[in-house]
């Protein structure tokens, strides 16, 4: 658990120094404080460093244009580390020591789960961060989500449609024994009954899971048509590894969908080639438009540069700077910053933020889904910047963002440029 | 008598704290330090009392941890109830792991309360009621006045659990069975030659060490509002329990105690204003440090100093 | 769960290589516990530091299997300093001290846990080499190279030290301080620092295990936990003080855990060297082959 909040004091303070910059009525007395805990290390590491360059940058430019009600924000982060014991206690702290007046939730299903009960009993909103259906159970009235899907429909339709379009049949389901993968392997499983496929191998498997050969034989041994993983970004690295070292056999037409951590940056440079042929999920893929979204990501790269983290912010940053947004149209909306009645504007707001318009539906998620399945096509080792052109990944579903096609088999797509 | 007054004191002093206007997170941060005294006076029973170094700790608190859960998930049962599940599952994993370890010497002894742990742990992760590796959220219960939160009523039962695994403590080590268990420390081949019942008198510290720390991790689902078994099995508890009457001292009831109070506030403190993992850096830096320099502890430091300032 | 032959001649055949793994990262301990009594519960937490230290090596370029070698006369030292250590706190000061001693090696793997936590963050690390990542296709199965390469240098250490034991004269004094100190003592020879030198000989070798450990796969601090349970299931499996036993129960352990992977599914496998360790405990403690 990093405290990052001398780091969030000194960009106020430098901001404040710099004369350069127009000023309004930046905040005399008092601050509004907002405060969450993100995964900088551990398995969602990768993500979180990029998701939380985003935030600060929505605080620094708002700070600039006077903060919210005209008071500075002041923004106090920890560090979880990706694992779910640590957030009751970061966000108790939160809120009875650090005093902060309004929530962000973690990045990721897995560290958000565990607060959602504290949360609903202290009443309080909170915004969501690309969590999967978190809330079901909990049902709390002020949370929103930021990530573009909704159900488990919406993510494995695309899939599973992938598949069958080759003739496939038969799946096989792998998923780690978390809160996200166990969520949309449900899902999953409903639709595959729904639409006739038969479920030929599933298996969960422990998070702390590192090899995965054995698991990789007996879903080569079941003859699966499709390979449909949930997993974690260790997970995530391990299994494509695995699936080179030991193959999944030549009947296989798609291989991915729920893949966490294959849309991290680094993760994607240091997989290279042994990404190509995999068909997973995105939130975001160049030459998708999203209104703004171009110049987001030119003043994204810029300070990416200098704190070394993830340079192209295609996953999380879009998403987690549209948090800072809609809280900044929900203060300004309704002049206050007491829970209710944010939510209660956020509920009936349809929100214009830097991935596009944003309407909250059902249990605090969007009203209507956004997430792409893509194929990642001809992908080279050691090139970071390869991933900028958009036919590196090549979107096939939903329709109004195709560019392609998949193609199947996966030994075929794999070979593919 | 004075033992039973200070008792009260305690009682009431934390009642009144409970519904006193002090900062939330005392309560927060305080229902740790007790689980720690009622986890390390639990240990001290067979560790310190009878020579049986436990490492498993974890295992007994979770289990009564998850005996918790399966009884709220399934009956909607109150805290009460839960916590004496706990005691009743650590009680008989206590017998088992007794009846199957206690003929060991030392370190095998040891090595096999650790395999109980990583059993638990995989049983748990492998029961989906439970939450499996996932993980349950838990929505706690509305809570009754006096209270106005439900950490300060589980703060105000979590003293009178400490008192209360004390008192047993103190019973023990007044008592036939404590002479017993002194025997079988110092010398067991020599106490069974005497006639002592030893495997009888293990098992019995064993049971009771292993209800009070299952009654200590009932509450802890309820704490946190979620339940899951990598942390809740964490040997982290282990180490805790075993350091504090370590530090504090192992011969007297009020070793673990003392230890308990000193060791877990200071990883309170240094979680707020350091971080996570520091504290755990904490609990073994003193651990060796106290084993080395002082077998025996702050108690015995003390009888020290008080037999070198009467000359 | 399918069932078919051919799985089980892969899960046996990868069981025989891991088995062979656990038998050369549990090799150390059967020096230290098994032959001295050392009660060494840090012993997989130092082979984890080894890991940790090969991956730096491999970050200037050096081959994983090469770092390791490297290390051992580095972790050789530090062998003999913390026993040296040990037996001045403890070992002198009588069986009383058993229990201190145990809590102080407890207390010593928790420390180098949390220091690597401080050192390197809670994230997984691995390492590059050319073995790492392909296979050996061999009809139908396919061995990962980096199970080969974790199997021929555990097969490699086994056998050595194995060799050094009987063979060599100091070797044989290791063995003989085991079987009886005293007598020892009366023919002229210095039982302290025999034991010395034998444990700095078990910590050495945990260097090279430690980077096996980490080309079979990623490592991160907290490892050293499950590794308690499969290093003390082989050491007590195989009898205290038996070397070639230990690559008998490694062997069994390997295998039965191979299976279990493939049958029963990832989430029972870490269970199964714990649960045959309290099997044997429960049954057999002197183990299959020990004195």
């Amino acid at each position: 658990m990093k405290q990052s909040r001398r780091n969030a004091l000194k960009a106020g303070a430098a901001l404040a120094a710099s004369t350069a910059l127009p000023r309004f009525a930046i905040a005399q007395g008092g601050t509004v404080k907002i405060g969450m805990s993100m995964p900088q290390t551990g398995s969602l590491g990768a993500g979180g460093q990029a998701a939380l360059l985003a935030l600060r940058m929505w605080v620094d430019e708002v700070n600039v244009r006077g903060g919210l009600l005209g008071k500075r924000v002041e923004f106090i982060v920890y560090d979880d580390q990706t694992n779910p014991a640590n957030t009751p206690g970061i966000y108790t702290k939160l809120l009875d020591v650090d005093k902060v007046d309004l929530l962000i939730a973690p990045y990721g299903t897995v560290p958000t789960a565990p607060i959602m009960p504290l949360v609903k009993e202290r009443r309080k909103l909170l915004m969501g961060n690309f969590s999967f259906q978190v809330n079901a159970k909990v049902q709390h009235d002020m949370w929103f989500n930021n990530s573009p899907w909704n159900d488990a429909t919406s993510w494995s339709d695309g899939f599973f449609r992938a598949g069958t379009k080759a003739g496939a049949k038969t799946t096989a389901i792998l998923a780690a024994d978390n809160d996200f993968a166990q969520s949309l392997a449900n899902g999953a499983r409903t639709l595959a009954k729904k639409g006739g496929i038969k479920v030929v191998y599933d298996q969960n498997y422990p998070p702390a899971t590192t090899d995965f050969s054995s698991l990789i034989r007996a879903i080569r041994a079941a003859k699966p048509e499709m390979v449909f993983v949930m997993s974690y970004p260790n997970d995530s690295v391990a299994i494509i590894r695995a699936v080179n070292e030991i193959g999944l056999g030549s009947q296989v037409q798609v291989f991915g969908g729920g893949m966490v951590g294959l849309q991290f940056t680094p993760i994607m440079s240091s997989l290279g080639g042994l990404l190509n042929g995999v068909l997973n999920y995105n939130s975001y893929v160049p030459g998708m438009k999203y209104p703004g979204i171009e110049d987001f990501l030119k003043r994204y790269a810029a300070r990416a540069k200098d704190a070394k983290v993830d340079p192209l912010g295609f996953y999380l940053p879009p998403f987690n700077y549209a948090i800072g947004q809609m809280l900044e149209q929900a203060v300004n909306g309704t002049n206050s910053i007491e829970d209710a009645k944010l939510a209660a504007y956020l509920k009936k707001t349809e929100l214009r933020t830097v991935v596009g318009p944003i309407k909250f539906g059902k249990d605090g998620e969007w009203a209507s889904a956004r997430v792409v399945q893509a194929q990642f096509r001809g992908i080279a080792d050691k090139d970071v910047e390869q991933f900028r052109s958009p036919n590196k990944q090549v979107v096939i579903y939903p329709d109004a963002y195709k560019t392609g096609e998949a193609i199947t088999p996966f030994e075929k797509a794999r070979k593919a440029k | 008598m004075k033992f039973w007054i200070s008792c009260l004191v305690v009682a009431l002093a934390a009642g009144g704290l409970a519904i006193s206007g002090i900062n939330e997170y005392f309560f927060f941060a305080a229902f740790v330090v007790l689980t720690y005294i009622v986890l390390a006076t639990a240990w001290n029973i067979l560790g310190g009392y009878a020579g049986y170094v436990n490492f498993g700790t974890s295992a007994f608190f979770g289990a009564g941890a998850y005996a918790a859960v399966v009884l709220f998930q399934a009956l909607g049962a109150p805290l009460a109830v839960q916590i004496a599940a706990g005691a009743l599952t650590g009680a008989a994993l206590g017998f088992g792991v007794g009846v199957m370890t206690l003929r060991l010497r030392g370190i095998f002894f040891a090595i096999a309360t650790v395999a109980v742990v990583f059993i638990m742990e995989t049983l748990m992760i492998n029961w989906r009621y439970v939450g499996g590796a996932t993980g349950l959220q838990l929505q706690r219960p509305e809570v009754m006045a006096p209270f106005t939160t439900y950490a300060r009523m589980l703060f105000v039962v979590m003293t009178l659990m400490a008192i209360t695994a004390v008192g047993i403590a103190r019973y023990i080590q007044t008592s036939w069975l404590g002479r017993g268990l002194r025997a079988v420390r110092d010398s067991e081949e020599a106490a069974e030659a005497n006639g002592v019942p030893t495997l009888r008198l293990k098992l019995i510290a064993c049971v009771v060490s292993g209800a009070l720390m299952g009654a200590a991790g009932a509450p802890m689902p309820m704490y946190l509002s979620f339940i899951e078994p990598a942390s809740t099995f964490s040997l982290n508890y282990a180490i805790g329990a075993l350091a504090a009457p370590m530090i504090g001292g192992t011969i007297h009831w009020l070793g673990p105690v003392i230890g308990a109070i000193v060791l877990a506030s200071l990883q309170q403190i240094v979680t707020v204003t350091i971080s996570g993992e520091i504290n755990v850096l904490v609990v073994g830096v003193l651990l060796v440090l106290f084993v080395i320099l002082a077998p025996d502890g702050i108690l015995g430091l003390f009888r020290k100093w008080l037999k070198s300032s009467s000359r | 769960m399918i069932f078919s032959f051919d799985l089980l001649f892969e899960a046996v055949l990868f069981g025989v290589l891991l088995g062979c793994f656990y038998a050369a990262v549990s090799i150390g301990l059967s020096v230290s516990f098994g032959l001295l009594d050392v009660p060494n519960v840090a012993h997989p937490a130092v082979m984890i530091v080894g890991s940790y230290f090969t991956y730096v090596l491999c970050s200037y370029g050096f081959d994983p299997i090469v770092a390791g070698v490297v290390l051992m006369p580095v972790f050789f030292v530090l062998g003999v300093l913390l026993y040296r250590f040990y037996y001045e706190s403890f070992e002198k000061r009588g069986t009383e001290a058993g229990v201190r001693g145990l809590a102080f090696f407890f207390g010593i793997a928790f420390i180098l846990e949390i220091a690597l936590i401080l050192g390197f963050g809670v994230d997984q690390r691995s390492v590059q080499a050319e073995y790492i990542g392909s296979s050996w296709e061999l009809g139908e199965y396919r061995i990962p190279y980096r199970m080969l390469v974790a199997f021929g240098v555990a097969l490699v250490l086994t056998a050595s030290l194995t060799l050094y034991l009987s063979k060599t004269f100091t070797g044989r004094a290791i063995k003989a301080v085991a079987q009886d100190e005293p007598a020892l003592r009366l023919m002229g020879a210095n039982p302290v620092r025999i034991k010395q030198w034998a444990f700095g000989i078990a910590t050495g070798v945990s260097a090279l295990a430690g980077a096996m450990v980490i080309i079979i796969g990623p490592v991160e601090p907290a490892m050293d936990r499950i590794f308690i349970g499969r290093t003390f299931c082989v050491v007590v499996l195989a009898g205290l003080g038996s070397m070639t036993g230990t690559l008998g129960a490694g062997l069994i352990l390997g295998i039965s855990e191979s299976i279990v992977l493939m049958f029963f599914g990832a989430s029972w496998a870490p269970a199964v060297a714990f649960g045959l360790l309290l099997i044997v405990l429960g049954i057999r403690p002197q183990g299959l082959f020990g004195r």
